[in-house]
């Protein structure tokens, strides 16, 4: 049976309208609705539209109507990408049969399963994806806070940000001192801080190469340190100074108005200051009442929240176990939310979750590392299957391969993602 | 035997003697390898005075990195292998002559393989001796050594399922684009279901070199191999 539009219009703004109405799959099209259109959710949205060929009716919210990517942010400040390679549209989306809708999600009424929107919108869900990233940690810093981002930038939500850092750095004074507040775990792209660091290196080397670069860090171990520091040795030495918790890295404040940093009580007077904050859960997920301690905890086999059956919860924003925080993770559980949303709406056939995540790394020019791993769904969480990792020594093809690489996994996933 | 001895001592002038002989023998027949070595001949030439053909010159072949032959003009296939770490061992030149596409896509190697384990055998002890220090050398004898990329019929007869494949792809489509463009990362649309299937049978057996591939080929089991192969097969 086909319905026409006028049918479903109406079907849907009855269901609005009685705030409770069951799912009954065959009353009407199943709806879903996804909010946050990154890495997570634009896959989710489009892999429900695509398979479901219109049987499901698919509506993406998110604000912006040209996504940055945060993954690649950091070849774009080490001068290896142009900003507008990493701007995404969602037209392809469109046209591929997903409702678009640039609107900000304010609240969510799980009892009425209904999306309420900046612009005064109401959406009604069947199944309901979040997908929003991250937020960070009110007063995780002492002294920033998001009035003081344009001071000290945090650039770790790609765009604007991003290009205000690459200023700051470029108009930095010679010898100057470009610091890094790098953030506690967990947070997005555990490698990021320290390729973001190689870059700004390799930005500096070529054009102020007396400059020093100063990490403040909380964390004892980060991750692929050892081929970073190896690079670092190799190629920026003596650049780059890291601060760990034994020397006060898990202490620290800043003053954006006479751009200090103190660590451990000892002020240090800085040129740039990139701030990356504590993070927890994009914002909806706390207002939707489905975190814990920061993160909205999901079941693996279908990344169902542990709290709403209704929700499932993508990318950064889920707590579900080993996989990093990363766009190859979230587009990656994308693929299983879709299939298990639609195997509830539409009856389709629902195969065991499979994931995984492989991130890449740029250190120099033509000199890439990678790490990755399988993951499957337990009851418990995700759980790690198989991985590896780059090794130190590697010779210069191999790293230009991993590079190659790397840009051309850029291409098919950003595809993937957007169509 | 004393004529190969006779070879083994004039070729491997670095090693001792008696090392090589035993190691020669290990492998295989050399002399014999010397005949099978004729079907290779049309394309590839090897000892003091061979130079670059259709085919690379073999001097030194064991332990070299693929591609490695400064002035030969490799194909694409090959090259993104010896990036990826492709190594001359004994096991992955046993691999490639059984069958060269399932270690290397997109080889212009035009030669179907040598099913016989003994050829291979024979003509890899052959090669051998015009290779300074190979690493390597299996302890066993050759007879013991399984085939590398050689799949039963049973496996090779697996009719696999297209929906389960197009579930499986997307994990694949996070870095292969459907639409079979390649850069930086090779195309996986469109190709003969034997050859994905065994080029996959080859990273779960980790012969072919590329952690991220062995990785995810590892988990499959022949049934998704399967399906994945009739799906990407079946794409335009």
């Amino acid at each position: 049976m086909k319905l026409n539009r006028r049918h479903f219009l109406g079907a849907s703004v009855a269901t609005v309208a009685t705030l409770s109405a069951p799912t009954v799959i065959g009353q009407g099209k199943p709806r879903v609705v996804v909010v946050g259109g990154g890495a997570g959710g634009a896959t989710a949205a489009r892999y429900i539209a695509k398979d479901s060929q219109g049987a499901i009716d698919v509506t993406l919210v998110e604000p912006t109507r040209a996504y940055f990517t945060c993954f690649f942010s950091n070849l774009y400040l080490g001068g290896f990408r142009e900003l507008d390679s990493l701007a995404h549209t969602y037209g392809r989306l469109a046209q591929g049969g997903v409702n678009v809708v640039h609107d900000w999600a304010v609240a969510i009424d799980r009892e009425a399963r209904t999306v309420s929107l900046a612009g005064g919108g109401v959406l009604a869900y069947d199944r309901l994806i979040l997908a929003p990233g991250i937020d960070f940690v009110d007063g995780a810093v002492p002294g920033w806070d998001i009035s003081a981002q344009h001071a000290m930038p945090h650039a770790y939500k790609a765009g604007s940000q991003t290009e205000l850092l690459k200023a700051q750095i470029m108009a930095m004074p010679e010898g100057g001192v470009f610091a890094m507040v790098a953030p506690p775990n967990p947070f997005r792209c555990p490698p990021g801080p320290y390729e973001r660091v190689s870059m700004v290196a390799h930005l500096l080397k070529a054009s102020n190469p007396s400059a020093k670069i100063l990490i403040v860090d909380p964390k004892e171990k980060f991750s692929k340190q050892a081929l970073f520091e190896e690079g670092w040795q190799a190629h920026y030495g003596g650049m780059i100074d890291r601060i760990g918790p034994d020397f006060g890295g898990a202490d620290v404040r800043v003053d954006p108005a006479a751009m200090t940093v103190a660590i451990d009580g000892v002020v240090e007077k800085v040129d740039v200051c990139n701030v990356i904050p504590a993070q927890k859960a994009g914002r909806i997920c706390d207002m939707a009442g489905i975190t814990e301690n920061g993160w909205a905890p999901v079941d693996g086999h279908g990344m169902q929240s542990r709290m709403d059956e209704n929700i499932h919860v993508l990318g950064d924003s889920a707590q579900q176990g080993d996989m990093p925080k990363s766009g190859f993770s979230a587009n990656s559980q994308a693929k299983v939310a879709a299939m298990t949303v639609r195997g509830v709406l539409s009856g389709s056939k629902v195969f065991p979750a499979k994931f995984s995540n492989t991130c890449w790394s740029l250190i120099d020019t033509e000199d890439g590392v990678k790490v990755g791993a399988t993951y499957e769904a337990t009851d418990e969480k995700i759980a790690k299957v198989d991985g590896f990792i780059s090794q130190t020594g590697e010779d210069t093809a191999l790293r230009r391969a991993t590079y190659e690489e790397s840009l051309g996994w850029y291409a098919g996933i950003t595809k993937d993602i957007f169509g | 035997m004393k004529r190969l001895l006779c070879l083994v001592l004039t070729l491997f002038a670095l090693t001792g003697a008696a090392e090589a002989e035993q190691e020669a023998q290990q492998i295989g027949d050399a002399e014999r390898g010397r005949q099978v070595f004729v079907r290779c001949a049309a394309c590839h030439q090897v000892g003091p005075e061979a130079t670059d053909r259709i085919g690379p010159h073999l001097n030194g072949i064991f332990d070299r990195r693929a591609a490695a032959n400064a002035g030969f003009d490799y194909s694409p296939g090959i090259r993104r292998a010896a990036d990826d770490g492709l190594v001359w061992d004994l096991r992955r030149l046993e691999a490639y002559i059984e069958n060269p596409k399932a270690l290397v896509s997109g080889t212009r190697m035009n030669f179907s393989g040598l099913d016989d384990a003994q050829d291979r055998a024979d003509v890899l002890a052959y090669l051998r001796g015009f290779s300074d220090s190979p690493a390597d050398i299996p302890e066993a004898a050759p007879t013991a050594r399984p085939r590398e990329v050689d799949l039963t019929p049973e496996i090779l007869a697996i009719v696999g399922d297209r929906e389960y494949g197009e579930y499986l792809s997307s994990e694949c489509t996070t870095c292969h684009q459907r639409d079979g463009t390649s850069d930086g990362i090779p195309s996986i649309t469109g190709w003969p279901v034997e050859d994905f299937v065994v080029a996959m049978h080859a990273y779960r057996r980790q012969i072919r070199p590329h952690p991220v591939m062995q990785m995810m080929a590892g988990r499959l089991s022949d049934e998704e191999i399967a399906a994945l192969a009739t799906y990407f097969g079946g794409l335009e």
